[in-house]
């Protein structure tokens, strides 16, 4: 990881109304690695995420995408949006188009690319995440883990540096979590950068290249998946650990 | 007829899922499947015979009550005459026209201008706070304002100003009028369709890129204007039989070719000719509206999202 970071957070603090939601975060994620972040519910994984993106502005801090300072209020927020893929927990496809017109939405639109070429590159990834035959149908005649592996495309349709994926199975019904998971597999493969937020930890531990605890906005521990999930330094993560073992989630 | 419905469903399905072996032997209704359906069709006739018998006796209790009013005979002289029914009815329905020309013009620029304002008072940042709270202002005042006076107001009041080259046509005068209480409620329809939709939805096209404009092209209102058809249809409905108050500025429409006749007869036939001349009309369109709120009711309980 010896490689200039593409992601880097400094000091990020965000708070709604009187709730501090993140609190002096620092974050760096090197090119071509997956960076897992856990933590329970509310610890401000998806707040993270969303700031990362410019969904949130953030109070104080400062974000760089690819050495260019993202927070800066000059910069084009649109610009920097494109360059960085959402995949969000309840999919959010755009109900009243069709998968291939949800997929080809932001690279007709935003990148200016000819309808024929936008589906032809829509059709090539819909093909290589096994959805070849559902170009033509609605995301509502979908199941979830299909409808999420098309949202999965749409946010690959516009060649993102950096994929920002969060809690992509928490919605998904057990059987279907698998086939999401695999998707996720194989973009590692292909090198590309990911920042998921998840509550899968038997996943997060063998894809990830780093992982971050988060708790109470603070990253409280990071390191290396099995520094973190084997050898724990902090109570609090040790804690959180036992109970999701408890739980048979690890 | 729902028994014959419910029968065919199961039995179909029935004898293709069924497991080779298993289901080999044909459906036959169990007994106590007859003996339910027997007495579902007994209730179903026992309701159908209230029905008729109820609708007879308060059909007949109305028609005495009505007709030994003492001042029924009279009554049924001046508002129900064959003849003045006869010699209204042309007239009325050339009037007619007018109101349907009035309604699909009127209906346009409604839409049009209703989704301007809309939009307007959508729009984010200080720059835009003068058009936002115009839009603001406007549909605050023309929905507060009774329709009657806004129409009297515009046919009456514009001509009284004797502006060069603008028109003191009634028709004209009165569709503006129209127009801009119109606008007012369905500007109200298109905004309750834009906040309707989900925030997530904005979020996931700011995602990709898209600007705030390109997301409420592409995303946002496509969904607010396909979830707020049967509203719109309605107001539709309404400013259909709102077009015969033209009539008050003197443009000769259904309802002021009605008044001419009663003008020179006396006769009040006329007005009910006109006025079921315009239910004539408004019907179909209501049993549209109804439609296809119907059916989008339906693809919503099959887990759409419209």
């Amino acid at each position: 990881m010896s490689d200039a970071p593409l992601l880097r957070m400094e000091s990020v603090r965000k708070t709604f109304g009187d709730s501090v939601v993140l609190r002096d975060v620092d974050l760096d994620v090197a090119p071509h690695t997956v960076t897992a972040l856990i933590g329970a519910s509310g610890s401000g994984k998806s707040t993270l995420l969303r700031c990362a993106n410019l969904l949130e502005d953030v109070d104080d801090g400062a974000i760089w995408l690819d050495g260019e300072e993202i927070t800066d209020p000059r910069v084009d927020q649109d610009a920097v949006r494109r360059r960085i893929g959402v995949v969000f927990q309840a999919y959010n496809l755009f109900p009243h188009m069709t998968v291939l017109e949800n997929v080809t939405l932001a690279p007709r639109r935003v990148h200016g690319l000819p309808r024929a070429e936008a589906e032809e590159h829509a059709r090539e990834l819909l093909e290589r995440l096994g959805l070849g035959g559902r170009a033509g149908e609605y995301p509502d005649r979908l199941s979830g883990g299909q409808q999420q592996r098309v949202a999965i495309v749409r946010a690959l349709a516009v060649r993102p540096r950096l994929l920002l994926l969060d809690e992509i199975t928490a919605a998904l019904d057990p059987e279907l979590v698998g086939e999401v998971l695999d998707v996720v597999r194989d973009l590692k493969g292909d090198g590309m950068t990911m920042v998921l937020a998840t509550h899968e930890m038997g996943f997060a531990r063998e894809v990830a290249d780093q992982v971050c605890f988060l708790d109470a906005g603070v990253v409280l521990e990071r390191g290396t998946a099995e520094q973190v999930f084997a050898d724990p330094q902090q109570e609090r993560t040790q804690r959180f650990l036992r109970r999701i073992v408890k739980a048979g989630r690890l | 007829m729902t028994v014959t419905k419910q029968e065919s469903g199961p039995e179909g399905s029935d004898d293709e899922d069924d497991m080779p072996g298993a289901g080999a032997a044909a459906y036959t209704p169990s007994p106590r499947r007859l003996e339910r359906e027997r007495h579902r069709r007994a209730r179903a006739r026992r309701a159908t015979a209230i029905a008729a018998l109820s609708t007879l006796v308060t059909g007949v209790v109305l028609y005495f009550v009505v007709v030994s009013a003492p001042g029924w005979p009279r009554t049924k002289e001046t508002f129900f005459n064959g003849e003045y029914a006869r010699e209204a009815l042309p007239k009325v329905l050339e009037g007619l026209w007018l109101n349907v020309r009035l309604l699909l013009v009127c209906g346009v620029a409604v839409l049009v201008l209703g989704m301007l304002i809309a939009v307007a008072r959508t729009l984010r940042g200080p720059v835009f706070f003068p058009l936002r709270a115009l839009a603001a202002a406007y549909t605050d005042f023309f929905r507060g304002l009774p329709l009657i006076i806004n129409l009297m107001i515009v046919v009456l009041g514009v001509p009284a100003l004797r502006l060069q080259g603008v028109t003191v046509d009634p028709v004209w005068l009165g569709g503006t009028a129209l127009t801009l209480t119109y606008s007012a409620y369905v500007a109200e329809v298109f905004r309750a369709g834009i906040e309707s939709v989900h925030p997530s939805q904005r979020a996931a096209a700011r995602s990709l890129g898209l600007s705030n404009r390109q997301a409420l092209r592409y995303v946002v209102l496509p969904q607010a204007v396909r979830r707020q058809v049967p509203p719109l249809l309605n107001d539709l409905v309404s400013l259909q039989k709102d077009t015969g108050l033209v009539s008050i500025g003197g443009a000769v429409d259904a309802v002021r070719a009605a008044d001419i006749i009663v003008g020179r007869s006396l006769n009040y036939t006329p007005y009910i000719v006109a006025g079921l001349v315009f239910v004539a009309l408004t019907i179909p369109m209501t049993r549209f509206t109804d439609w296809v709120t119907a059916r989008m009711d339906r693809r919503r309980a099959q887990g759409g999202t419209t």
